[in-house]
């Protein structure tokens, strides 16, 4: 708000801003299938015709096969808010990890955006401890549920440090500001990357903060949403269980987890994990045909605490592909296109025809059917 | 006249379009269209604006007599609380179309999303008509209390998804739904039943479909080859009793 002059300062203001248009959350991303590598201009251009959807208060990018260069080191984008958090941080990561590389994350000053807290990537990969060791050789954990529990580690312990994003051959790059602010600031146009998310923030229900800004990401997932999670409450207390921490104060937090569980952990397809998110009604289940009314029944009892309540259309991505995702009565809108190898998803058409004018198919996913395109040559 | 709406935002290009109809433009072509939202809101004056491009969401929102006509596809929300005039969509649109409409036409080519028709009603000689030439999502006709919705199921970019989604007419207890080629009964809401078409049901039809087919340059031989059910409210009050007995 702007500080009130002296002279003005005992007038009434009035009780409505009668300007103020009516937003909502936007997304876009798209994906070449065959992994060619397209500029952040591309994904800037999309997002920015939806800057209404926005309200300044986060904007964030996901971008996978940016960095070739590392692509055996997990890429960890930190965020601090004071030098004491990157001490503490460094001193974390270099008792656990071998770094081969660590710089600043290069951003731009720029007047949009106020007091951004600074940013390091380092890329690393774990060292073999006798932590790491106990770990693998007796506890039955992989390498990346090490590399979760470093992350839920600093997220959750030192106070000020947050993991962007954790993934190898990526990266996400978000904060406070309209998306193509926060492109501007991290010079996004000098990345190129096959797989692009990008997010245009109205937070509704938590606080918009740099951290809260979407994409929110685990290992190489990354999630960008629009909606809200009813079932928040639920859902991270399921997580806590295995072990996830939900440190970043929204809703979508808990669906990048979820995923993760889901699909690395528990080795459910992309489509059944999307089913266990979003499942059919009963009422429909009880149509269904006998084997598949038996897997929907399953799924519902075993993931009744993953069901996704609420609004949402989401795009989550990862090195292996790109998924979009409705709720099931379809409260949020997502448009998808193909053209070529390349599959895109939006929250509005126009945002996919700035950037493809005329893809050769435009269609509406019905709400809870994921639409999942991933890379040639994966499963 | 014509208006070059490349990378111009929805605000300025809306205004010149208001500017336009105030010194009395009878046809507005806007081209390069991509996104602006709330085209053609509020209009009360009988101009035609033609739209090259996609248009944005909120598409003739609380129009009074004008003329939209999109030669491409369009998004979410149009016609919300129209009165009078017409939308006509040569491709596909999005959700809640035609929410809380009055009056006017909404005529779309190709297939519609979720909750079209959401809460149309009609008064007296107002009465608004929605008719979509492809295929619906769920919700189709959710709440309607008036009006009448038309779907053809013919022209559409996906052959393999059913005619219609789920819950068709929740809510319903007022107009009408005319469906070309029957529904699939498992999908409708509780509050509707179909019946057959009367010799004023099929009059009444012709005389939409006939405008119809006009706008979008279709066939009307063709689109009534095959015949129509009527979808109709059971009742005018379904949730009544829903939290305690009414009292008689």
């Amino acid at each position: 708000m702007m500080p009130l002059r002296k002279d003005t300062a005992m007038k009434r203001q009035p009780t409505h801003i009668f300007e103020k248009d009516i937003s909502n959350c936007g997304l876009t991303g798209f994906i070449s299938k065959k992994g060619k590598r397209v500029e952040g201009q591309v994904i800037i251009k999309s997002i920015s015709l939806m800057h209404d959807r926005g309200n300044g208060l986060g904007g964030g990018f996901g971008a996978y096969g940016i960095y070739p260069e590392y692509p055996d080191f997990y890429a960890f984008h930190m965020m601090y808010e004071n030098g004491m958090a990157q001490q503490l941080t460094e001193e974390y990561l270099e008792a656990n990890f071998h770094i081969e590389q660590q710089e600043e994350i290069p951003t731009r000053r720029t007047k949009a955006i106020v007091n951004p807290p600074a940013f390091k990537r380092y890329f690393a990969k774990p060292m073999e401890t006798d932590e790491y060791k106990e770990a693998v050789d007796y506890q039955g954990m992989t390498e990346e549920d090490m590399i979760v529990r470093h992350v839920m580690a600093i997220n959750h312990e030192i106070e000020g440090a947050f993991v962007v994003s954790s993934g190898k051959n990526m990266g996400a790059f978000k904060g406070v500001g309209f998306p193509e602010e926060i492109a501007d600031f991290f010079r996004l146009e000098e990345y190129s990357g096959h797989i692009w998310t990008a997010h245009n923030r109205f937070p509704t229900n938590t606080p918009g903060w740099w951290g809260g800004a979407h994409p929110f990401t685990l290992l190489d997932w990354s999630i960008v949403h629009n909606g809200e999670i009813s079932s928040y409450g639920i859902n991270k207390r399921y997580l806590e269980m295995y072990g996830y921490l939900c440190t970043m104060l929204t809703d979508t937090e808990v669906v990048a987890y979820m995923l993760d569980l889901l699909i690395r952990k528990h080795g459910l397809t992309p489509d059944l994990a999307c089913t266990a998110l979003a499942p059919p009604f009963w009422s429909l289940i009880d149509q269904m045909p006998d084997n598949e009314r038996e897997l929907c029944t399953a799924l519902r009892q075993v993931y009744g605490s993953a069901l996704l309540n609420g609004p949402f259309a989401i795009l989550f991505a990862s090195n292996q592909g790109l998924i979009g995702l409705n709720d099931r009565v379809k409260l949020r809108p997502l448009v998808c296109a193909e053209y070529e190898d390349f599959v895109y998803m939006a929250s509005e058409e126009s945002a996919i025809r700035e950037i493809c004018p005329n893809p050769s198919r435009i269609w509406s996913p019905r709400g809870g059917e994921p639409v999942i395109a991933m890379m040639e040559g994966t499963a | 006249m014509k208006i070059d709406a490349q990378g111009l935002y929805y605000r300025d290009l809306n205004l010149q379009i208001r500017e336009a109809v105030a010194a009395g433009a009878d046809k507005i072509d806007l081209d390069n269209v991509n996104g602006q939202y709330f085209i053609g809101d509020g209009i009360n004056k009988p101009v035609t604006i033609t739209i090259n491009g996609v248009p944005g969401n909120d598409l003739a929102a609380f129009m009074n007599g004008a003329v939209v006509v999109v030669n491409e596809n369009a998004q979410d929300n149009i016609g919300n609380t129209m009165n009078a005039g017409k939308v006509i969509v040569h491709g596909h649109a999005g959700d809640v179309l035609g929410y809380g409409m009055r009056g006017g036409r909404i005529h779309i080519r190709k297939d519609v999303g979720y909750r079209v028709g959401i809460h149309m009603k009609s008064y007296q000689e107002n009465k608004p008509v929605l008719i979509a030439g492809g295929k619906a999502g769920d919700f189709f006709g959710e709440y309607m209390a008036g009006g009448v919705l038309i779907l053809l199921g013919m022209f559409t970019d996906d052959p393999a998804k059913a005619k219609h989604g789920y819950l068709f007419g929740t809510g319903m207890h007022g107009g009408v739904i005319y469906v070309r080629g029957g529904v699939d009964e498992s999908r409708l809401a509780k509050e509707v039943g179909v019946f057959e078409l009367d010799e004023n049901d099929r009059k009444e039809l012709e005389v939409y479909l006939k405008d119809y087919c006009l706008d979008l340059d279709l066939d009307l031989e063709e689109v009534l080859k095959e015949p129509f059910v009527k979808v109709l409210p059971r009742s005018k009050r379904p949730y009544g009793n829903m939290y305690c007995t009414m009292p008689k």
